[in-house]
């Protein structure tokens, strides 16, 4: 099985370049299942669904949504067996930049608007440093110029990737996708984590509500950069 | 590394929207002609543009090919800038950068492995296109459309200074077109231009008609046409005249 993780920040066009790599895989005899994840809403399976493919989402409600993804992982690909898939997509929420949900041995992409401007690269964060691939969306709205500039503020952050200019409108960079996902090797055993997931171990994580100081413990940042364990 | 130079760019027809087989199976262009691609709206011209800005090898959802001096490139020449033989002038009329005018140059000189100096040159240019006078400090996003035209245009004269240029749709950017067009093609380029503007499209001495996402029909321009094309061209350059008199504040005098 072959897992492709797909992140980037909501409305960048995940979902849009996904539909028409999807058209590649299977025009190529491959068998691609889809999970979904997001916070409380979403209509991509409706969207996926056009395509008689195994299509599944996952609401994280309350829990963080790239933590829900990371924990459920070997449960998708359980699924996605079953259903006899070969290549398991799964499109990610993307809110949280701190996070990067992507395995070692996964193919990670990750979907970056570059109407956003040429600063984002550096605000992104893991999502797009630990990616092995930088799909680029929306170029048709940006002058060739701008989109050669912004190209140039990914590599800054992640030398390492390969960029696909894609148009989620018009599929342009699908067939590159596909050929991409179809190349890449199976997923191994015990997978690790790219990146460690952020601290989450103070009294907010469990509940607390209160915002003043006092009520608060365990491994804090202050506004100043200085970071403290309060408590027992 | 260096790359021989390009002498024609040749068009291998794919299929219509519908998966047909386009009627016009082939299109060469050669160096220093300037071609037309004309259509309605949702025809397919972008789409035709991007084919040769990807330098599509049957990949692309059209399924054309695109050779260079007769042959398949190199596939190392299709991703990277530094490498990249062909410029774009895209159909968007705005910067969204958060950037000043010098500060987006010089990184994009940087990513096209150019000097960075060379924007004030790009400004210079830019100003010889437009009324309004662009600044190396101004922000990306304060310039109007016809600002932002004119520096894009620049660019691609000084910084993407390519071989092939592809222009889709420049007209109404309150712009000096037939000088712009001038810049861009250059010397002996290989140029491309999507228009429905009657002045470039009579400019080129071939138009691609497109319909249903396929090349349907060639057409020579003739020598009627371009007649015509000097006469309105004189015409425009006087609308852009009086536009600039206009905005100066002064009185419009100019007999008919
Ligand atoms: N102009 C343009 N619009 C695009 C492109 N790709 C996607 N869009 C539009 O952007 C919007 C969001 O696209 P989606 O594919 O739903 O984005 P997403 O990342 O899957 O969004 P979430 O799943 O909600 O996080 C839609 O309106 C798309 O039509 C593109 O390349 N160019
Ligand atoms: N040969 C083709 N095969 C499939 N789809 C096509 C083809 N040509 C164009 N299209 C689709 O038609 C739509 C409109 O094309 P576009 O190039 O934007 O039109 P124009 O620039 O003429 O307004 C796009 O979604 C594009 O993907
Ligand atoms: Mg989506
Ligand atoms: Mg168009
Ligand atoms: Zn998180």
């Amino acid at each position: 099985m072959k897992l492709v993780v797909l992140a980037g920040t909501p409305g960048a066009g995940k979902t849009s370049v996904l539909l028409h790599t999807i058209k590649s895989l299977i025009s190529d005899d491959k068998k691609p299942a889809v999970v979904k994840v997001d916070c409380l809403w979403t209509d991509d399976d409706r969207r996926f669904k056009k395509f008689d493919i195994p299509v599944h989402v996952g609401l994280a409600k309350d829990m963080c949504p790239d933590h829900f993804t990371i924990y459920n992982t070997e449960e998708m690909m359980n699924w996605a067996d079953e259903k006899g898939a070969d290549i398991l997509l799964n499109e990610t929420a993307g809110l949280c930049l701190r996070c990067a949900p992507y395995p070692d041995s996964c193919l990670a992409i990750c979907v970056i608007d570059v109407t956003t401007g040429p600063n984002t690269p550096l605000k992104v964060g893991p999502l797009l440093t630990t990616a092995d691939i930088v799909v680029m969306t929306k170029s048709d709205l940006v002058s060739q110029a701008e989109r050669e500039v912004f190209r140039e503020r990914v590599l800054e952050v992640n030398p390492g990737c390969k960029i696909v200019e894609a148009n989620g409108l018009t599929g342009k960079g699908s067939f590159e996708l596909a050929d991409i996902i179809s190349k890449w090797p199976d997923v191994g055993d015990d997978m690790v984590l790219r990146y460690s997931p952020p601290l989450a171990i103070c009294s907010l994580c469990t509940g607390e509500n209160r915002v003043a100081r006092k009520h608060h413990m365990g491994v804090l940042r202050n506004l100043d950069g200085f970071m403290e364990y309060k408590g027992e | 590394m260096t790359i021989n130079p390009i002498s024609s760019l040749t068009i291998m027809g794919g299929v219509d929207k519908d998966g047909k087989d386009e009627p016009v199976r082939y299109v060469e262009i050669v160096a220093g002609e300037i071609v037309g691609i004309v259509g309605p709206t949702g025809s397919g011209k972008s789409t035709l543009i991007d084919d040769i800005e990807q330098l599509a090898q049957a990949d692309t959802p059209t399924g054309r090919t695109i050779l260079l001096n007769g042959q398949r490139p190199d596939e190392s020449i299709r991703a990277d800038p530094r490498r990249k033989l062909v410029a774009q002038l895209s159909q968007k009329m705005h910067f969204l950068a958060d950037m000043t005018v010098e500060e987006f140059l010089c990184m994009h000189a940087r990513s096209r492995g150019k000097d960075e100096s060379l924007f004030s040159k790009i400004v210079e240019l830019g100003n010889t296109l437009t009324g309004e006078p662009i600044y190396p400090k101004d922000h990306l996003t304060s310039l109007s459309g016809g600002q932002s035209r004119a520096l894009m245009t620049a660019d691609i004269a000084v910084i993407s200074d390519s071989p092939v240029v592809l222009i889709d749709e420049v007209e109404n950017a309150g712009i000096k077109k037939q000088e712009a067009l001038k810049l861009l093609a250059g010397e002996g380029k290989i140029v491309v231009v999507v228009t429905h503007d009657p002045v470039l499209a009579l400019m080129s001495s071939r138009r691609i008609v497109i319909r249903n996402g396929a090349m349907v029909n060639l057409i020579d321009t003739s020598h009627q046409e371009q007649e015509i094309c000097t006469k309105i061209t004189n015409v425009d350059n006087w609308m852009l005249s009086l536009r600039e008199t206009i905005r100066r504040g002064d009185i419009v005098e100019d007999k008919i």
